[in-house]
């Protein structure tokens, strides 16, 4: 990927960033101008906001051939994840073994590598998601 | 100017799988193919679509001109169209809207795809960009990962198993066999889908498409054209198009794609027919779970339902149902540009009962073909008639 549209969803990438809705209180990733919902009624209405990182994971997989712009040890486990404040991310599941994985599981994100430009050897950081580490 | 019913007069399709040309080769072959059967020049076109999806594996844009000069046309209008795995039946769609409109009287359609010189990396990285890069490529999410999720939810939803989805790709290849355009001609049982390696699990080897070369084309004219170039035309009785929230994360329920429900419901609305009255389904069954999801969705069968239909087998070619007598894009193969035409001549091989051996649907009348671009960003539903 270029680095100038990757330095474009740094937010989104390193900080988990969407947009809440302030006409109905919708949260959604990624950040959107327009709530899907309210549509004209949302303009201006749109605020920034960072998730917490924490939801439940809806389905997974793992996935034996990487795609060429992503330097990725395979096979690596994926998932789409439902956010606690709702919106659900697609993400790389880490520090997990496919035997414990497990559809309506709880899990935190992380702050990890994503891979490397292969022609700039610019390091991509962002989420990926693993088990709830207790505190 | 009044709307005039459009009809397909004649097809081609090359037979799909590894070819030497280049993409641009294969659809100008196709297109000779077309208007040799048509008995047409290709200066009486009144307009060309073309339909590639992986343009930048030839380092190629533009290719519309160069189609039409190299079938002698080239100052008839063309086109390209784009729209990852459903991108030739976008671009029939605008022949079709063409020909309804008053636009053109005739007009080619021909799509066109060349992937076997590139490695399956680089490949799988093409057929990512067709989803929400930033959403799901860029974390890793390659496209058979994505279908996988789909098929890890509707195991946890509905409890399908890895069984009935190898059913399907067994039941698509013994329908292969006989189609002399499949990529695949090789029968193949459970155990060699269970057995074959995983690709993104649950998906294996054989649950997945291949990545073929292949081209196909229609000629798409009034329907009173047709009938002076053809005794058999085909109708085209209805011709719809959905979208569906690009990425899988955004949508609410990802054991259905709610574009081919949409498109499905418009379709049947606007032949003003039932499923009941559909004789075959070619729908787009790039893994196999997406034939199980296409039926759900199509109403062929509620949800979670459409794996009894496929185990007592109701969708084979004799079956009350059949899906996918071609062999279906998973042993016909999956020449993405291309893929949406080639369903197109198949509904038209099998409206002519020329469709050989067992997979010819007995005295079938008519067929609906079903075309998704990416995970359902793209659906087209076409019901085709007999014209004759």
């Amino acid at each position: 990927m270029q680095v100038p549209r990757y330095w474009r969803e740094q937010s989104e990438r390193y900080k988990l960033v969407g947009s809440k809705c302030n006409n109905c209180g919708l949260r959604v990733f990624p950040r959107r101008s327009l709530c899907p919902d309210c549509r004209h009624e949302s303009q201006g209405q749109m605020e920034e906001v960072r998730f917490e990182g924490t939801g439940e994971l809806v389905t997974w997989t793992r996935v034996h051939e990487a795609l060429s712009d992503r330097e990725l040890e395979t096979p690596y486990l994926m998932g789409i994840v439902e956010l606690d404040e709702g919106p659900r991310v697609t993400a790389q599941i880490v520090d997990l073994d496919p035997e414990e994985v497990e559809i309506g599981m709880e899990l935190e994100s992380r702050f990890r590598k994503l891979g490397e430009a292969s022609e700039s050897g610019v390091v991509h950081y962002g989420y990926k998601f693993g088990p709830v580490v207790s505190d | 100017m009044p709307a005039t019913d459009p009809a397909i007069a004649e097809v081609s399709c090359l037979r799909y799988g590894e070819h030497e040309e280049t993409a641009r080769e294969l659809a100008v072959d196709a297109s000779l193919d077309v208007l040799e059967e048509a008995g047409l020049e290709g200066d009486e076109l009144d307009s060309l679509f073309v339909a590639n999806a992986f343009g930048m594996a030839d380092k190629q844009g533009h290719v519309g001109p160069l189609i039409s000069t190299a079938i002698g046309a080239p100052n008839v209008p063309s086109s390209t169209t784009e729209a990852a795995c459903a991108s030739a039946s976008v671009a029939f769609r605008h022949a079709i809207a063409h020909v309804r409109a008053g636009m053109a009287e005739t007009a080619l359609v021909v799509g066109t795809e060349k992937v076997s010189h590139i490695d399956t990396m680089t490949a799988t990285s093409y057929f990512c960009y067709g989803s929400d890069y930033f959403l799901e490529g860029g974390v890793g999410a390659t496209f058979p990962g994505l279908y996988a999720a789909i098929a890890r939810a509707h195991m946890d939803e509905f409890g399908t198993s890895e069984e009935d989805m190898a059913r399907v790709a067994v039941k698509n290849h013994a329908n292969g066999i006989h189609n002399p355009t499949a990529h695949f001609q090789k029968e193949i049982e459970i155990g060699d889908v269970l057995d074959s390696y995983e690709v993104a699990a649950p998906l294996k080897l054989y649950d997945a498409c291949p990545f073929s070369d292949g081209a196909a084309a229609a000629i798409v004219t009034t329907e009173e054209k047709a009938r002076a170039m053809t005794d058999t035309p085909v109708t085209v009785e209805a011709s719809t198009q959905r979208g569906t929230i690009a990425a899988l994360s955004e949508r609410e329920d990802v054991t259905e794609i709610e574009g081919t429900q949409l498109a499905g419901q418009a379709a049947f609305e606007q032949a003003g027919v039932s499923a009941d009255e559909v004789d075959l389904f070619e729908v787009h069954d790039c893994f196999t779970i997406a034939e199980l999801v296409a039926m759900e969705d199509l109403g062929l069968a509620e949800p979670g339902k459409a794996a009894a239909m496929v185990r007592e087998g109701q969708t084979k070619p004799d079956g009350d149902v059949p899906v996918n007598a071609s062999g279906g894009l998973k042993s016909k193969g999956h020449p993405v540009g291309a893929t949406g035409m080639g369903q197109i001549y198949e509904a038209v091989e099998q409206l002519r009962g020329e469709a050989e051996g067992p997979r010819q649907v007995d005295g079938a009348e008519r067929v609906l073909t079903h075309n998704v671009g990416a995970t359902g960003g793209t659906v087209t539903v076409n019901i085709l008639g007999r014209g004759d």
